[in-house]
Parts: structure tokens; C-alpha cells; sequence
């Protein structure tokens, strides 16, 4: 049946309870979050434009490599502290079609949204296919890391996404001045946008590697010629955090995992502060991130008997590097576990650009996933002693769980290994649906 | 053990320009098998405008992106001869992506643009619209089965004075058109492959240990040395999906 390219608005209605009841449908038979959204960019291609375009204070858009999802996450609380309506597209279907999907699931019986403002977390692929559909009115650009390069090609690749979503941002845009690549995209912005950075403080500065230069000691960005920064994350130990917005110290505490995690959280401040501008209050502001939790996956814990376990997403060398350098090794029990699905990238060269040195004191004690193999070797050549290879996830979890005595465990896991161990998780302990 | 005692220098070309998908993971496994085999391996990082070693074994060189292959453009024409010379004396090299593609005759970009080489290898590469991308395997008769990933969008072309490194089982390798990966010309080795390329292909790493030996000593005595682990991941990778 050849798809009709666009509707009479009587017909919108229609397609719109269309979308819903398929919806409920497969969300009753656990089907996946974007398949909703798929045949509504079939049957109403103009959907997700049109319905982005009633909320009053627009659209905004999270993109960049590492730390898309809890940085969105940050973003809405904050948001919503202020006594904002905020639409989001939690599920992480992170592109259009889950964008319709969520909308979907977010529009009352009437098609109304309901919301005063839209943020959305997209991939560099999709946030460039997104923004040809709806120009945003911010765009937060966190990093360009090497990620996945196996679909986007090269780093400048990406960098050139993110310059277009730069481009058709119309109020303002966001930068992490502290990556050089995002820091360039100031050049993309189009005339009468605004640009607003966040950035890190000197001494953090050294402690946060960017991605050039594991076998290059120079620290990620000079001091000079950085432009200035709206919120700078100035120190932090353990939860206790300073932030130096406008140039006065505020104190806050953030319970996440990593000094990367803590950066974005600067990030989603700085946009907070750029869509609420002379109605921000600031008290409340620091309270809700001290309410800030991560994402699914992203440090969370769970309770296995009278251990905790800590799942950690790994998808890049410098995201596994900072989160190796989160924690002493010998605190923990370590579990590590690689797969190299289509979602998690096929190609595992990355694994050779994080050293693993702090791992040899207290060793690994499983290594799982579908290129098991290939982290046991990579390991090897640091000297990190592993206690088990067991490529097949379930078994592995269950044998880190039993013998890996009573220290706290962490697993390092890339993204479907992440969803697998969750999956087997559920069945021995209580974990948050997602 | 006096053979502990001889050094073998392992030089780094451009690490910080033209170093991606795990271009350090040869570099380490490289020095590793150096030291298992008896030897004391020295790592020298070598950057544009640094003074280039009086005395170099090995030479590893890797990919990089368009941007970094530019910046290094100029330096690598100003240590070219000693390259050439180098090579030419039997000194074991590995280059990788990048590096390959300019250790050939040109690189001539989809805009036209021409990217001179150190001719080293007789080959000519241009710029393609599609990448390949994918895990790979070849076979060669001197290095058995190679496994490893490929992502470039250049198709190099060997002219006749130059050999294949490899013939693709699986894959891409070098274009589109002929079924051949990487180059070979005396005992410089070009590839498309990373993943890292010498971790799980330790014969590779043997070879060029060996030579820079037999270059700068004059024998070699091969350790045993147990690569169970490299076996099992080899066999993983060569099955996994494209």
C-alpha cells in the first residue's frame, strides 16, 4: 500500500488514535518503544513537527558521546523544579521515531501535549535528521568522543553533525568548552543565537583526559583563549561539589558516579539557567541536583543479598578510562563484560586505548559477553590477572555474584551486555523498570 | 641473562596525529613479544618536528583522521628519505590505515584534492563515498589467518612492485574490486586492519621482532610463548558478524 504523504488536518485525529491504540497495543505485548512512532512517520510525517510546535518555551536538544542520557535526565529535573512542564523522550529511543513514540505516549485523548517545554536526548545521526524536522530553541552539546565510530565513520564526522544541530539552534546554544571540538562549534552558530558554555575549573582540569590524548600528556585544553563560562564545575570530593556560577561559589551535593557525570551536571545547569533566565531560583536549583540519580545503567546499584552491585556503561575509552579512575580497584569486585552487538558497536580496538593498570592489584574476576576473549587478551597485556572467562552472560553474572567474596562488585558493560545482566538481574533482586 | 640486556627500538610515528581505533594496542603487544622473546624493548614517541632517532628497529605507524593526516603531511616528506632508506635496509615497519595509505605513491581525496606519499609501496589510494566497515579476515601464506576490523573509505590499489599482505576471506580489504589487503614490499607491512591488528595476530609480531633481530644482532631465537588466549579471540572475531 503506497503511504499517503501527508493528511487533511480531519484526518489527524484519526491517525493520531491510530498511533495511540498501537501504543497500548504493543506496549501491552512488550514490544519495542519506537515501533509506535514508527508507523506514525508513515501515516503523519508532520506529526512530530507539529506538535513540538505547541509548546510555549520549544524545544531542547542533549546530544554529544558520553553522557547523553543522564545529563537529560538532570536537565528535566531541573527543569521541572522551576515548575516547568517537561516533555521528554525517557525510553531512550533516541531518535524520531522515538520522539513520536513518546508523544504518543505523552498526548491526552484530546491530542493535547500538555507540556511548556521539550527535551530530548539525540544521537549525533539522529539529532542532525531531528533538526531538518524542527529546529530547536537550545541545543546542550556535551562531548565528541570516539564512540561507535564504526557507524559514524570518524570523529570529524561527528563533530560535523553536531556543527548542523549548532546551526539550526534559534535561541541558544550550550557548549562544553572544554572539549575542543565542541568548543569550535561557536563558529556554526547562526547569527543572533546565543552561545553559553560551561566548563571545568584549572586543577579538574588535569584530572579529566579528552580523547586525543591518552599517549599524549598535554592537559585537554589550555587555559588561554578559552572563552568564559557561564557555570564551572570548580571542585569536587566525593558528593561535595562546588560550582562557580557567575562568578560566586555554590555548594551542592551530587550523587553520581564520576567526574564526568558531575561535569554534565554542570551542563544541564547552565541550560537550566539560559531557558529560565531572570525566574531561575538558584536555591532551589542546587537542592534538586542533589536529588539528581543516574541513569539506567549508568552507576546505578542494586542490593544482592547484603552486597551491593554497581552496573557501569562503557561504550568509549575515555568514558571506561573515567570510570576507572572513579574508584580504587582493590575496593571492588570487578566484573567486565563486552559485547559487540550492532548497539554496541562491532568494532573493539577501543579496548586498546584504556589502560587497565589499576585493575592488576585487585584483578578481574569475570570477564563475559560476546568478545569475552578479546578483553582476556587485552587485560593480559596489562598484567591484570582474571579470574574466569565465561563468554555466556547469565552464567558469568551468577558466578561473580557466588565467588567473588563479600567486597562491593561493580560490572563494567557495554549496552546490550548492560540490558542482559539487568534482564538476569531481575530475577535474583529487585531492579527499576525501565 | 645477557640476550635481556640487547635492546630493540620500537619507534611510534605520530601517536598524537595519526593514533585511533587502538593503534597503541600494537604498539604494546609489539614490546611485549619483544621482551618475551628476550629482547629489552625501548618505546620512542615520534611527533612532528621531533629529532628522529639515530637508531630505530621497529616502526609502527597508524590511522588516523583526515584532519590528522594533514598536519602530519609536511614532516612525514621531511623524514621520507630516511624512511625510504630504512626501509630499504630491511628494517621491519607496520603501518596502519593512515599511515598506509601515505606510505603509498598518493592519496586523491573525493574533492579532488591530492595527498602526496612517501612511496614506499608501489599503490595508489582514493577517496571513496562509501566506508567499508567491518570485521575482516585474510589469509597470507607467510602470516596464516589475519583477523581484524576495517573502517576506511580509501581504495588503495597495488601497482607490481609491491605485494599483497593478504588475501580477503571475509571482508573488504584494500577496495572494492580485487580481493587483496594490506601491502608488503621487503618487510614494511601496510593493513587496513586494526582491532588491535597485532594482539590477535601474534605471528605478525613475531615476524617483525625477527627481523629488526636478525637487522641488528644478527640471529634469533624464538621463545615459546603460550597464546591461548589470542587463539580463543581470534576464533571469536573471525565468526562474528560483518
Amino acid at each position: 500500500m503506497p503511504t499517503p504523504r501527508f493528511l487533511s488536518p480531519v484526518m489527524r485525529p484519526v491517525t493520531r488514535l491510530i498511533g495511540q491504540g498501537i501504543r497500548y497495543a504493543s506496549a501491552r505485548r512488550g514490544g519495542g518503544s519506537a515501533f509506535p512512532g514508527l508507523v506514525m512517520e508513515k501515516i503523519d510525517p508532520g506529526f512530530v513537527a507539529r506538535q513540538l510546535a505547541t509548546l510555549p518555551r520549544g524545544v531542547v536538544v542533549v546530544s554529544g558521546t558520553n553522557g547523553k542520557t543522564t545529563t537529560t535526565k538532570m536537565t528535566v529535573q531541573l527543569l521541572e523544579s522551576q515548575g516547568l512542564r517537561v516533555f521528554t523522550n525517557r525510553t531512550g529511543s533516541n531518535f524520531v521515531r522515538g520522539v513520536a513514540a513518546a508523544l504518543l505516549e505523552r498526548l491526552d485523548l484530546f491530542g493535547r501535549l500538555n507540556a511548556d517545554i521539550a527535551v530530548l536526548e539525540l544521537d549525533e545521526a539522529h539529532a542532525v535528521h531531528f533538526v531538518k524536522l524542527f529546529p530547536p530553541r537550545y541545543a546542550l552539546l556535551l562531548n565528541v568522543m570516539r564512540d561507535q565510530l564504526d557507524r559514524f565513520g570518524e570523529i570529524d564526522t561527528t563533530r560535523k553533525m553536531l556543527a548542523r544541530v549548532a546551526a539550526a539552534t534559534t535561541g541558544t546554544v550550550v557548549l562544553n568548552r572544554e572539549d575542543p571540538r565542541i568548543r569550535r562549534l561557536a563558529e556554526d552558530v547562526r547569527p543572533g543565537t546565543d552561545i553559553a558554555y560551561y566548563g571545568l575549573s584549572e586543577p579538574l582540569r588535569e584530572r579529566f583526559p579528552s580523547d586525543d590524548e591518552m599517549r599524549d600528556k598535554r592537559p585537554a585544553a589550555q587555559a588561554e583563549g578559552l572563552p568564559a563560562a557561564g557555570v564551572v564545575l570548580q571542585s569536587f570530593e566525593g558528593t561535595d561539589t562546588v560550582l562557580r556560577v557567575g562568578g560566586r561559589e555554590l555548594r551542592t551535593d551530587i550523587h553520581l558516579y564520576g567526574i564526568y557525570n558531575i561535569f554534565n551536571a554542570a551542563g544541564a545547569l547552565a541550560l537550566t539557567l539560559e531557558v529560565m533566565g531572570d525566574q531561575a531560583r538558584e536555591e532551589v536549583l542546587l537542592e534538586e541536583l542533589s536529588r539528581v540519580t543516574p541513569a539506567f545503567g549508568r552507576g546505578e546499584s542494586v542490593r544482592l543479598g547484603d552486597r551491593t552491585l554497581q552496573l557501569l556503561l562503557v561504550k568509549n575509552p575515555a568514558g571506561f578510562r573515567l570510570s576507572l579512575a572513579s574508584a580504587t580497584g582493590a575496593d571492588y569486585a570487578t566484573m567486565i563484560a563486552i559485547n559487540d552487538e550492532y548497539a554496541d558497536g562491532r568494532d573493539v580496538s577501543w579496548l586498546w586505548d584504556v589502560d587497565f593498570g589499576t585493575l592488576a592489584p585487585g584483578g578481574v574476576d569475570v570477564v563475559s559477553g560476546t568478545r569475552a576473549y578479546d578483553m582476556a587478551l587485552r587485560l593480559e597485556h596489562d598484567d591484570v590477572p582474571v579470574g574466569a572467562v565465561e563468554p555466556e552472560l547469565r552464567t558469568a553474572l551468577r558466578r561473580f555474584a557466588e565467588g567473588s567474596g563479600d567486597k562491593p562488585m561493580r560490572v563494567f558493560c557495554t549496552y546490550t551486555s548492560m540490558l542482559a545482566l539487568r534482564r538476569e538481574l531481575a530475577t535474583m533482586t529487585e531492579v527499576e523498570e525501565i | 641473562m645477557t640476550r635481556n640486556e640487547r635492546p630493540l627500538t620500537i619507534l611510534q610515528l605520530y601517536p598524537r596525529d595519526m593514533n585511533i581505533y587502538g593503534d597503541w594496542g600494537n604498539v604494546l603487544s609489539l614490546s611485549r613479544r619483544a621482551r618475551r622473546h628476550g629482547y629489552a624493548p625501548r618505546l620512542v614517541d615520534y611527533n612532528p618536528g621531533d629529532a628522529f632517532p639515530e637508531e630505530v628497529d621497529i616502526l609502527v605507524g597508524g590511522g588516523g583522521q583526515d584532519s590528522g593526516q594533514s598536519v602530519i603531511q609536511e614532516d612525514l616528506h621531511a623524514i621520507a628519505p630516511r624512511l625510504r632508506r630504512l626501509a630499504e635496509d630491511g628494517a621491519p615497519m607496520l603501518v596502519i590505515c593512515g599511515l598506509y595509505q601515505l606510505f603509498g605513491h598518493d592519496f586523491t581525496t573525493v574533492d579532488g584534492e591530492v595527498l602526496r606519499g612517501i612511496g614506499i609501496f608501489d599503490a595508489h589510494t582514493v577517496g571513496g563515498r562509501e566506508r567499508l566497515i567491518g570485521n575482516i579476515v585474510t589469509e597470507s601464506e607467510e602470516f596464516g589467518r589475519i583477523v581484524g576490523y576495517e573502517n576506511h573509505s580509501g581504495l588503495t590499489t597495488l601497482g607490481p612492485d609491491v605485494q599483497r599482505l593478504g588475501t580477503v576471506v571475509k571482508g573488504e580489504g584494500n577496495n572494492l574490486e580485487d580481493d587483496h589487503e594490506g601491502a608488503r614490499h621487503r618487510n614494511v607491512i601496510g593493513s587496513y586492519l586494526h582491532g588491535s591488528l597485532l594482539p590477535k595476530n601474534p605471528r605478525i609480531s613475531d615476524f617483525l621482532v625477527e627481523a629488526a633481530a636478525r637487522r641488528r644482532y644478527g640471529d634469533f631465537a624464538p621463545a615459546e610463548i603460550d597464546d591461548s588466549l589470542a587463539e580463543r579471540a581470534r576464533e571469536v572475531a573471525a565468526g562474528r558478524p560483518r
